[in-house]
């Protein structure tokens, strides 16, 4: 009777893990999107060092974190997946969820300091564990810099970025 | 204080080295958001209350960071980087460090 029960929650759990889990992750993808169109003016490089033409006038360190948690469904599959390995694509939507989400939020912190040009970005991944579950951290972190004149010319990049 | 991931500020020159300077904390999670948590593993997504917590961990390294280089003197930390180690299940410790420089003009 016991186990009956026990299998019973698992079951529910991995229902309510996979509808909830997919309705979370359409949302989320859907903000991300909406959110990267708004946010295409800020332009975030891994460079070290700016193009030629940008004489910054103030420097400063933006940062974006988010810690995003797997739902019961996927750890269930990537765990069956894991017996045999190859690709966990369930956790790969995670981690670009959650680097795609980093990135947004650091463009919203150079922006809302006036920054449209941020350089050297760096991501940072840390595993959070909370008992079985998955769930893990993404911080992303550049320099934002400010020309002195902000002249189309000076973003020299721009033009080689895709339209 | 001007805080920076670069190894240079461009049009700017660095008139004097003060070594590095780093900044730490430990931080625990909160049972009750512990709690909350676990809930959200079942149907996932953002775990809002560890963001608020990681970025509030961060501040303070940075903050720490930032009173060692202004006791040195300096006026700029550049090529900061930061590391997470995690010390127990629960408890993490964020360090944030760069070198403290000083840099000429305003």
């Amino acid at each position: 009777m016991l186990d009956l029960i026990e299998f019973g929650l698992f079951v529910t759990l991995l229902i309510v893990g996979f509808f909830a889990g997919t309705i979370v992750e359409k949302r989320h993808y859907a903000s991300i999107r909406k959110r990267e169109r708004e946010y295409a003016d800020v332009l975030a490089f891994a460079v070290r060092f700016p193009p030629d033409r940008v004489t910054p006038q103030r420097a400063f360190l933006v940062h974006g974190t988010v810690v995003i948690s797997s739902d019961y469904f996927k750890t269930f599959v990537a765990g069956l997946r894991n017996l045999f390995g190859g690709r966990l694509r369930t956790y790969e939507t995670l981690m670009e969820r959650a680097r795609r989400e980093a990135l947004l939020r650091l463009k919203h912190d150079a922006r809302r300091q006036g920054a449209k040009l941020v350089i050297c970005v760096r991501f940072e991944t840390t595993t959070i564990s909370t008992g079985w579950a998955a769930s893990i951290e993404v911080f992303a972190f550049g320099t934002a810099l400010i020309p002195e004149r902000d002249t189309g010319l000076a973003f020299g990049a721009r033009s080689a970025l895709p339209a | 204080m001007l805080v920076s991931n670069l190894e240079l500020v461009p049009g700017r020159r660095i008139v004097a080295h003060y070594g590095i300077v780093q900044g730490s904390t430990v931080r625990a999670k909160h049972v009750g958001k512990d709690i909350f948590a676990g809930l959200k593993n079942i149907v996932g997504g953002e775990l809002k209350g560890y963001t608020e917590l990681m970025q509030e961990a961060r501040q303070e390294a940075v903050e720490r960071m930032i009173a060692e280089a202004q006791s040195m003197g300096a006026n700029a930390i550049l090529n900061v980087r930061f590391a997470t180690t995690s010390i127990a299940a629960g408890a993490a410790e964020i360090l944030a460090y760069g070198s403290a420089v000083q840099l000429d003009g305003p």
